[in-house]
């Protein structure tokens, strides 16, 4: 019997970690979604330790990929084969589970983005730039504050029949509109709404400035779940908004494809991540005063011994053999 | 007397040749660190953009190592960076600082007052002696400009990796340690054959990117987080058209040939903008143009946070971008700018130009 060849995916987000398996054909056999919960060293090795504890019996690991803004930690602790940013990887996750979408709105922990797909390639993108309103870390705090549970958040604001205004531009003031509506007596589920409203009109206005965005259109990343968020997109934009099966995992399948195209080209895979996890990692900062820029590294240790070390303008450390 | 300045990527080069040979006593600031920005965080108002917050932090930091004159060009507001010289001597004035302001405005309006200027800080010089001075300086910076060409073309096509930063970096520590523009000339010369013999990868054809914005977030690399080094890394060719060479063309020499270029480029931006709306947004548009006829794969423009020029050049680019199809991407850079975020467009970018290029290259 031939062994069954699988393509791990990690995107290693703010909020989030999230944790895929796929099998050649693109098929996602086990898929994860963790919080990251400000420890993303436990939780990433907690995750892959579910992960192969699910894994069919014969198989094993032939390429992995990472992405996320903790890339470089994830790719230090398994030995990744490609470590790839989140546009790229998010991209090419639609191109191959929607191949005729034309726009991808993206809405993650602390990150949104937009990226425009043309002709089967990402054609053009943006990031939200100064401020973070509207992202998933702003909802949570939101529901913690109204004391609703995150997953019932957007079904609330599909009842509201009259959605109160709220300013939506940073999410300080925003807040501060909310107490203001509720203490005027305005319905919860009307302040919901108005807040979803008001966190698409942000992203149009600021993440999708100046973008064309044409059908079909792609709605994902955490915040996707939130069904008000989806309902307001639908309305502002005048089209139906697609939300995929695995929306919450689609930059850990990017990063799990490009693995596989990687490993086409005939390499065997680098990946350790299930020997790795059963050592200990640890991580050290300290201050270069090696020149006046004064860099901050940071050395990442298996085992007590350095295996990455970044952080570093020069390149002097991160150069250095590792042991 | 003491005379310092500020920073500008290499700009401390050429006028640490000049100082030195007039024999004129001269502080150079510390390399922009993170405690320069704090400083100048600290003096400017909080709107002011990145580049008046840098200089303070400059000033500062020299003047407590000893420095008692600030010369600065003060280029008679094209944008708001032409009142920072008066402003900046108002703010140190506040905290007490105890020193001379020289600002050094553009000849054309009161040539006398110019020279009047230059001589207070030529001092005792003979004249020929500070023409002398001068004509080394501006010499220098023709041949940093050529070594500066040469990194920018090897570090996409490096065999071994990092090793243009690592000559860069050596010839940056090396450069301190020269006196005048004789050794700062041969120190150029050397490092620009050993950039030169660089070994390079076989048959690679790296993208192409122009560098397009505001003058001093182009040149300084603290300001645009090294933008070219990261470039160069993910093995791009960075193509830019404004330095310290091309701005003292413009506003110094009397090169008829240059300007007449000049012109003939600018007006490559005619469709799009045809005069001079402050600042660098001119060049911006004009040199988004020129890229596209030279066939570049992709255009990044970068403005400091506030930067009212450029934000209107920022509003054209998508425009240039769709007539003449080439991806345009803009960064606004201010302190309180992520690297990763920043580290992520641009690995982005990279890649989405490479994904093109190898479908045009399919298609044909």
């Amino acid at each position: 019997m031939s062994k069954l060849e699988l393509y791990l995916g990690l995107d290693v987000g703010s909020v989030s970690i999230n944790l895929v398996l796929l099998n050649k054909d693109y098929r996602v056999l086990e898929k994860l979604y963790l919080r990251t919960q400000g420890k993303p060293i436990e939780v990433l090795k907690e995750g892959l330790e579910k992960l192969y504890e699910s894994m069919p019996a014969g198989s094993n690991v032939s390429g992995a990929g990472v992405t996320g803004s903790g890339r470089e930690l994830a790719a230090a602790m398994v030995n990744a084969d490609v470590v790839k940013n989140e546009i790229t990887a998010h991209g090419m996750a639609v191109l191959q589970y929607i191949p005729n979408a034309q726009t991808i709105l993206e809405i993650g922990g602390q990150d949104s983005k937009i990226i425009l797909l043309r002709n089967g390639v990402v054609a053009d993108f943006a990031m939200n730039t100064v401020c973070a309103a509207g992202t998933g870390s702003f909802l949570d705090r939101q529901a913690a504050r109204l004391n609703i549970p995150i997953q019932e958040f957007g079904s609330l604001a599909l009842k509201s029949k009259s959605p109160t205004r709220i300013a939506g531009r940073c999410a300080v003031f925003a807040e501060s509109d909310m107490i203001h509506k509720q203490q005027m007596g305005c319905r919860r589920e009307d302040i919901i709404k108005g807040l979803c409203e008001a966190l698409v009109r942000n992203y149009l206005n600021n993440v999708g400035k100046g973008k064309e965005i044409l059908p079909q259109i792609v709605f994902q990343g955490g915040v996707a779940a939130n069904e008000g968020i989806k309902k307001s997109f639908e309305e502002a934009l005048g089209h139906p908004v697609i939300v995929p099966e695995h929306y919450d995992v689609m930059g850990a399948l990017g990063a799990a494809i490009l693995a596989h195209r990687e490993m086409m080209r005939g390499e065997a895979t680098k990946f350790c991540g299930f020997h790795s996890i059963k050592g200990s990692f640890a991580t050290n900062t300290f201050s270069c005063s090696g020149c006046p820029n004064l860099c901050e590294i940071v050395e990442f240790y298996l085992d007590g011994k350095v295996k990455a070390r970044w952080g570093d303008r020069c390149g002097n450390w991160s150069r250095k053999e590792s042991v | 007397m003491t005379i310092t300045f500020p920073h500008m990527g290499w700009l401390y080069i050429p006028v640490k040749a000049l100082f030195d040979d007039l024999n004129v006593p001269i502080v150079v600031p510390p390399p922009i660190n993170n405690k320069t920005l704090e400083i100048g965080t600290l003096l400017a108002p909080e709107m002011a953009c990145l580049p008046m917050k840098i200089n303070l932090g400059n000033y500062v930091q020299s003047i407590e190592n000893g420095a008692d004159t600030i010369v600065l060009t003060g280029s008679c507001g094209p944008c708001r960076f032409g009142y920072y010289g008066v402003v900046e001597q108002e703010i140190l004035r506040d905290q007490g600082y105890d020193v001379d302001i020289i600002i050094l405005d553009a000849p054309g309006r009161d040539p006398r007052e110019f020279v009047n200027r230059i001589s207070r800080i030529t001092g005792r010089s003979p004249l020929f002696k500070g023409l002398k001075a001068f004509f080394q300086a501006s010499k220098i910076i023709e041949e940093m400009d050529k070594l500066q060409q040469v990194f920018l073309r090897k570090r996409p096509r490096e065999l071994a990796k990092g090793e243009t930063d690592r000559i860069q970096t050596r010839f940056e520590k090396e450069v301190m340690k020269c006196k005048g523009s004789r050794e700062i000339l041969a120190l150029i010369e050397k490092y620009r054959h050993k950039a030169e013999t660089i070994q390079e990868r076989p048959d690679t054809t790296p993208l192409r990117i122009g560098l397009v914005g505001e003058i001093y977030t182009l040149i300084e690399p603290y300001v645009n987080l090294n933008v070219e080094k990261k470039l160069g890394s993910l093995g791009v060719e960075v193509h830019r058209g404004i330095t310290i060479r091309d701005w003292v063309k413009t506003h110094l020499s009397l090169d008829l040939k240059y300007k007449k270029e000049r012109k003939e480029k600018l007006d490559k931006g005619a469709g799009y903008l045809n005069l001079c709306i402050g600042g660098h947004a001119w060049e911006t548009i004009a040199s988004a143009v020129h890229y596209a006829d030279m066939g570049l794969d992709g255009v990044i423009q970068i403005l400091p946070f506030g930067c009212m020029p450029e934000i209107v050049a920022e509003s054209i680019i998508p425009t240039i971008s769709k007539d003449l199809d080439i991806p345009a991407m803009t960064l606004t850079v201010d302190e309180l700018t992520g690297e990763a975020g920043y580290q992520t467009r641009l690995e982005a970018f990279v890649d989405l130009l490479s994904r093109r290029k190898e479908i045009i290259y399919e298609q044909a």
